[in-house]
Parts: structure tokens; sequence; C-alpha cells
């Protein structure tokens, strides 16, 4: 009996141990093959260099795709907001009948395939002449964010008591006034917790945002995709390079997020 | 909320079903009656007859649940024991659950990218199984079924592990308790009380894992052989869209792919409707 959690103890040590050394040795070598050059063999490259750095520099405008990924995610996170908020407000406050089936409603996007409803939504923002415009990557990844932010602050709004609201409405206060003075401030933490795990999360949605991006208003996802996919027209290194400009970013907002956040709330429960 | 204020706060959901609706159910009605049409817009089933009849195309479904449905299974089947086991915490948790969220924010792309070196045939995976004789010759992991089902697996394995242990650390540990009390061993306490319990979870953290793995391409594209035996279904629709124009053969496999997630998640839920019996029973700890 004695042993038996030692054992378990080991093969959970071996599990996640095999776990980070792939995790681990997937980011050094794209870190370390971005700056070799001739590592064909062995374990680490023989020279370093930058000068995949200036090759992908070169041919991408960086800056740029580093700024509409962010104008993408933060327009996301705020548009987001705006409209969940007030949805996970009555979902958590009010009763009313087909609640469960218009929840349901707002969860169908998670459960669809990306690519099912995408390439459809896809083909409107074509119509619409969306497509290949930052408004057009905005309006398709609007559409997994904001279920997600609706599952993510509904516990916040339910965790809040209604007696100061109903103390507001008998004193008088509007109801705008009472969401701006006394709702929005009790689910501070929860709206910066949606906000937070939304722009991590929208930093690296790529399939709805491959379907519709183009040219000069790519996110830096999309670019990395493309180079990856037309391998042979660039070396490796430079895709690499690219790689690690992306994981740097993506890496920094979840480093700076997780001081607010913790990993678990990036996935959520749902009943 | 009481009466006369419900309405003033349904009126609060109106911005969210408009988004729902506008951006999902019309372009899913949308990408339904395109399916249903010829280019000229005249009713047809040619579309749907087309894709069966095409075994290129045809054979996209068994490829993609080819990869999609074991590797959704691996990943849950281990991420139930690990999340079980670190349900009263471990030592260095907080570092686990850093670890475990990395592959799944930095996303596919990078992932499928990064394993391209790292997994290659003279990458520090293949120098390790060299080093230990675990293979006479470099495994090849890279375009081919091996190195997609690790890409998927990385993205899947942590989502449903860090989702399970939400799960299993809310199961009041009192059960445990009176179940070991009553003398049941560690075995039976786990299949006879946490498991049932954690059924929910394990049902939710397999539908979304299979959306994910089953709408894969980036991985395919990147890590497979995206022409031949690693055309999923995702790409396919893709091709025809994006690359022949033809919006309603796309739409159709669009359709077809929403069908078979839908049955799938049809099937987790009648099992977990047979498992799962007592939600009453789970007190908050």
């Amino acid at each position: 009996m004695r042993s038996k959690p030692r054992f378990g103890d080991a093969l959970f040590a071996i599990a996640i141990a095999l776990f980070v050394f792939i995790v681990l040795g997937i980011l050094l070598t794209v870190v370390l093959n971005s700056l070799s050059k001739g590592w064909y063999s062995g374990l680490l490259p023989k020279f370093l260099t930058t000068e995949w750095y200036k090759y992908a520099a070169a041919e991408h405008d960086i800056p740029r795709l580093i700024g509409v990924t962010f104008v993408v995610a933060i327009a996301d996170v705020l548009v987001g907001l705006l409209i969940a908020f007030p949805a996970a407000y009555a979902l958590a406050r009010a009763d009313f009948r087909g609640k469960a089936a218009l929840l349901s409603l707002f969860l169908l996007p998670m459960i669809v395939p990306p690519m099912a409803y995408g390439i459809p939504l896809a083909m409107l923002c074509y119509k619409l002449r969306l497509a290949g415009k930052i408004v057009g990557t905005i309006v398709v990844n609007l559409v997994p964010i904001v279920p997600f932010m609706i599952l993510v602050l509904m516990p916040f709004v339910e965790q809040v008591g209604t007696s100061l609201e109903s103390a507001a409405k008998m004193l008088g206060a509007k109801r705008a006034t009472i969401f701006r003075r006394i709702v929005i401030p009790l689910t501070m933490p929860g709206i910066l917790t949606a906000g937070i795990l939304s722009l991590v999360k929208s930093i690296s949605m790529f399939e709805l945002s491959y379907l519709v991006v183009g040219g000069r208003n790519q996110t830096i996802v999309v670019a990395l995709f493309a180079d990856a996919y037309a391998a042979g027209a660039r070396p490796p290194q430079a895709v690499d390079a690219l790689a690690v400009v992306y994981f740097l970013i993506a890496m920094s907002c979840l480093l700076a997020s997780l001081r607010f956040v913790s990993p678990t709330q990036m996935v959520f429960k749902v009943k | 909320m009481s009466g006369p204020h419900r309405n003033g706060t349904l009126f609060l959901l109106i911005p969210a079903i408009l988004a729902v609706v506008l951006l999902f159910v019309y372009p899913f009605g949308y990408g339904l009656l395109m399916s249903l049409t010829k280019a000229d817009g005249s009713f047809s089933l040619a579309n749907y007859a087309r894709f069966f009849g095409d075994a290129r195309d045809l054979r996209t479904i068994g490829v993609t649940l080819g990869i999609a449905l074991p590797v959704t299974l691996l990943a849950v089947g281990l991420a139930v024991p690990l999340s079980y086991h670190m349900r009263r915490g471990v030592p260095g948790e907080k570092l686990i659950a850093f670890f475990l969220i990395v592959p799944v924010t930095l996303g596919t792309v990078l992932v499928s990218e990064g394993m391209l070196t790292f997994m290659g045939p003279n990458g520090w995976l293949n120098q390790l199984i060299m080093v230990l004789r675990l293979s006479p010759k470099p495994v090849q992991f890279t375009h081919d079924y091996a190195g997609v089902a690790v890409s998927v697996g990385l993205q899947g394995f942590p989502y449903a592990f860090l989702m399970l242990l939400g799960y299993v650390s809310g199961i009041n540990p009192d059960l445990e308790k009176a179940s070991q009390m009553l003398g049941a061993n560690k075995w039976q306490t786990f299949w006879r009380i946490l498991f049932p319990l954690m059924v929910p979870g394990i049902a939710i953290s397999f539908c979304l894992n299979f959306v994910m793995a089953f709408s894969l391409f980036p991985s395919a594209v990147l890590l497979g052989q995206p022409s031949g035996p690693q055309r999923v279904i995702a790409l396919a629709a893709y091709q025809w869209a994006f690359e022949k124009f033809n919006f309603n053969a796309a739409s159709a496999i669009s359709m077809i792919m929403a069908a078979i997630e839908l049955c799938v998640i049809a099937v987790v839920l009648a099992w977990r409707g047979k498992m799962y019996k007592g939600a009453s029973i789970v007190g908050k700890g």
C-alpha cells in the first residue's frame, strides 16, 4: 500500500517532465535556429548570427505586423466586453423563459469547428468588402471571443450581491448611474480577467484571421504561417526569426497576464 | 431579478443576440443555403453529391477523424489520471500550470513551426532517441502522421488537463474520506466516486478538444503531407473556397464538418447521460 502513492508520483513526474521537455525543446530550437548558421547536426549551432532577423525584417514590415496584431486584439477585447458584459449581467441576474436555450445559442460557436462557420463568414466578408481590412479581422474574431467572455464574466456577476443595486435604486439612482457607479466597479475584477484572458487569446487566433486577412493588414501569426507554408521560398532560420518575434510578443503578454489571472482560467469551466 | 426591472435587464441581451445572429447564425445559414444551390442559384444537392462522389475529398473525413479521435482520446485519457493526481496540489504546481498553458497560448502555428526543427531528422528529439538507442535510425515525425498528431496533442492535452483540474479539485474531499472510511481502496474510490463526478468535465473537455482537433489545418499543412495522407477536411474546404473559388462546394464541406462534429458531440453527451447521475451530491469542499 505504501509504495503505491510513490509509483503514482513517479509516473506523474515522468509525464510532466516529458511534456516540459517537448515544449522547452520546441521553443529553444526555434530561438537557437533563428540565431544559427550552419546548424545541420550536433547539439548546438556552430556559429551564431543575427542575419536572419535582418532578413526577416527586410521581407516583412515587422512593426506594422505587430501594430495590426495589437490593434485587432485590443479592439476585439473592447468590443467583446461591450457586447458580452451586458449579456453576462442579464444572464446572471434575470430569470426568464428560454434562458437555457439562449445560453446554448451563445455557446454554440464554441462547439462548431471554426472552419465550418468561418468559410461562410469569410465569404460574407468578401461580399461586404470587409476582407483584407483590419475591421474584417476584428469582426470575425469576435465570434469565439464573445462566448468566452460571457462564460468568464457570468460567475463574477453572480458573486456580487444585489443589495447595493437595490439600495441605489431605492434612493432614486437611474439605471445608467447604477451601472456606472455600482455594477461596473464591483465586477471590475471579472472585467479585467475576461479582458486579459481574451487579449492573450486574440494574439494567437489564427484560423479565422487567416480566412479574411490580406496584404498589409496581416496579423503576425498569419504572416508566420504563410512564411512557414512557403517553405523553400526563404531559409528556415528566417522563418524562425519571425517565429521568435511572435513568440516574444505572445509570451510577454502571457507573463504579464499571469500577474492578474491564473493559468487554469485560460480554459474555463462549464457546468 | 424581480418583476418590474426584468424587461430592462433583458434589453441588455440585445447586443450579444445581435452579434451571435449576425456573425454566427446568419453566416451559417448562408453557408447552408450556398451548399444547397448551384452557382446560378438554383436548388441542388450536387455539392454534396460531388463531395461524396470524389474519392480524394471523401477520404478527408477518415483522415481527419483518424487524427482527431485518437489524439483527443489520448489527451483526455492522460489528463484524467494526471489531473486526479494534482487535485490537492503538488510541489511546483504553478510552474507545471505555466508550462501547460504555454503551448495553448502560443498556438498551433508556432508549435508546428518549432516542431519542424526540434523533431526533424537531426533535431534534439531524434538526437536523444539515438543516444538512448530507442531506435536504430532517426524517427520520422515531421511530414508524417506522427508530427501532426503530436502537434495537435500538445494543444489538446494541456487544455483537457487544466479544464479537468477545475472539475476534480472542486469535488468535496469529504466524499473521498467517507469512501475510504467505509473500506473502499484508492482504486474503488476513484472509479466509484471521483470518476463519475468528473464525467461532465471529461465530456465537455472531450468535445472542446475534438472541435479544435477536427478543424485543424495549420499543423496538417506544416507537419503533414497536406496533398496526400494528411489532407484534412478543413484544408479541403479551404482549397475549394480560396483556391478553386467554388464557394458552393466549400460550403457543403463546411456543413459536413459541422454535421460530423455534432454527431460526435451527441455521442459524448449520450455517454455522459449514461455515466453521470449524481449532480446533487457534489458538495463544495
